[in-house]
């Protein structure tokens, strides 16, 4: 019998949290980076799809904390943390960050793909949670999906095809 | 986003006519290429989320090929010019003579062909524009890429990310004969470019 799996979609700067044997997806992640939390014991999993690296250059009045590195990590694990998540088993997996575009003498938003890496990687140390896999850099785009029961992360792309981590 | 809530009817004309000349100019480049006419539909501008704009090429996943320009000067923004696969290598067997056997990657030749075309259509989109506007306006060295729409758009949704969640997006469509999309220029300028393109075109830009 075929199980039917509930898949949960998480858009472009947005966050959500799953549980049992529901997958987690964001497609077409290219400079933006997706974040996945997961306790193995409870088997709960979080993703976010982060678009900047720090909220500091907001300009906007009603931040969406989803969208910035350095605040859609500690929301994460606080959601995570508020379904009965134990905070010493999480741990991290990211993937994305990719250069889509390169050009000569790139400004600071064309290295926005590792920065926003950079940014995440911070924003978990300062949490410490491990970082256990990733796959990122490159200049192509991913869609990416987490198992929340066993917490293994897929990742498709047009170029390099299918890979877990 | 508060920038665009109070964006009136007028104004919104205004972008589109700004499409239609740019897109206008660039029709009848491809034209001249192709040696046949090439019809444009209406250009829309609309305020759409980040989702609805991948959506809008068919979703976040949809494979295209995009020809990628960063305009800079005193309007910057960012310019694409997308195609399906099909629409493309179309172009290349038609303009440069190339063939392309089905579902093949393409060759660094054929991109390098297909990122010049692209580069001399949105070089024609954007000067017109600028002639238009009297705003200086130069773009940077093409990029193409070929990929999923999603990672592909969200890379010209990034000066928008500083602010809110939605952009505004200039969108024309090219046909050829039986209603064949031929390939979709958006231009989303910078947030800050807006007052500056109103300015130029007279429009008094006072938040009304």
């Amino acid at each position: 019998m075929i199980e039917e799996q509930s898949i949960i979609k998480v858009g472009m700067a947005d966050l959500n949290i799953g549980s049992q044997d529901s997958l987690i997806r964001t497609t077409g992640l290219g400079s933006c980076v997706g974040l996945t939390l997961f306790d193995p014991g409870k088997r709960l999993a979080g993703m976010a799809h982060v678009m900047l690296p720090s909220s500091d250059i907001a300009r906007e009045g009603q931040m969406n904390i989803a969208k910035f590195a350095d605040t859609a990590v500690p929301e994460l694990l606080s959601r995570l943390l508020a379904l009965g998540a134990v905070r010493s088993r999480i741990v991290a997996k990211m993937a994305g960050g990719s250069q889509m575009f390169a050009f000569a003498g790139g400004s600071d938003t064309m290295r926005i793909g590792p920065r926003n890496v950079e940014s995440c990687k911070l924003a978990l140390d300062a949490l410490n949670i491990p970082l256990i896999a990733e796959d990122t850099g490159g200049n192509y785009g991913r869609t990416i999906e987490i198992a929340c029961n066993t917490g293994v992360l897929f990742i498709r792309s047009v170029q390099k095809g299918p890979k877990e981590i | 986003m508060e920038l665009f809530k109070n964006f009136k009817d007028f104004k919104m004309d205004v972008l589109k006519e700004v499409g239609n000349i740019g897109a206008g100019n660039a029709a009848t480049a491809l034209s001249q290429l192709l040696n046949k006419p090439i019809d444009m539909a209406v250009p829309k501008v609309q305020l759409l989320s980040f989702e609805e704009i991948t959506d809008k090429v068919g979703g976040a996943e949809e494979l295209v090929y995009a020809v990628f320009l960063r305009v800079e000067g005193e309007a910057p923004g960012n310019l694409f010019f997308i195609l399906s696969p099909e629409a493309a290598t179309n172009l290349l067997s038609r303009i440069a003579g190339i063939e392309i056997s089905g579902g093949e990657e393409l060759s660094e030749m054929e991109l390098s062909a297909l990122s010049e075309i692209g580069n001399i259509l949105a070089g024609s989109y954007l000067s017109s524009l600028a002639d238009f506007t009297s705003l200086s306006m130069y773009p940077t060295v093409p990029a193409l890429a070929m990929d999923m729409a999603g990672a592909i758009l969200g890379y010209g949704l990034l000066q928008f990310g500083q602010m809110g969640d939605d952009a505004l997006l200039i969108d024309t469509t090219f046909l050829e004969g039986q209603n064949e999309i031929e390939g979709q220029f958006f231009l989303i300028p910078d947030p800050e470019s807006f007052p500056k393109i109103f300015k130029a075109l007279g429009v008094p830009f006072d938040n009304d």
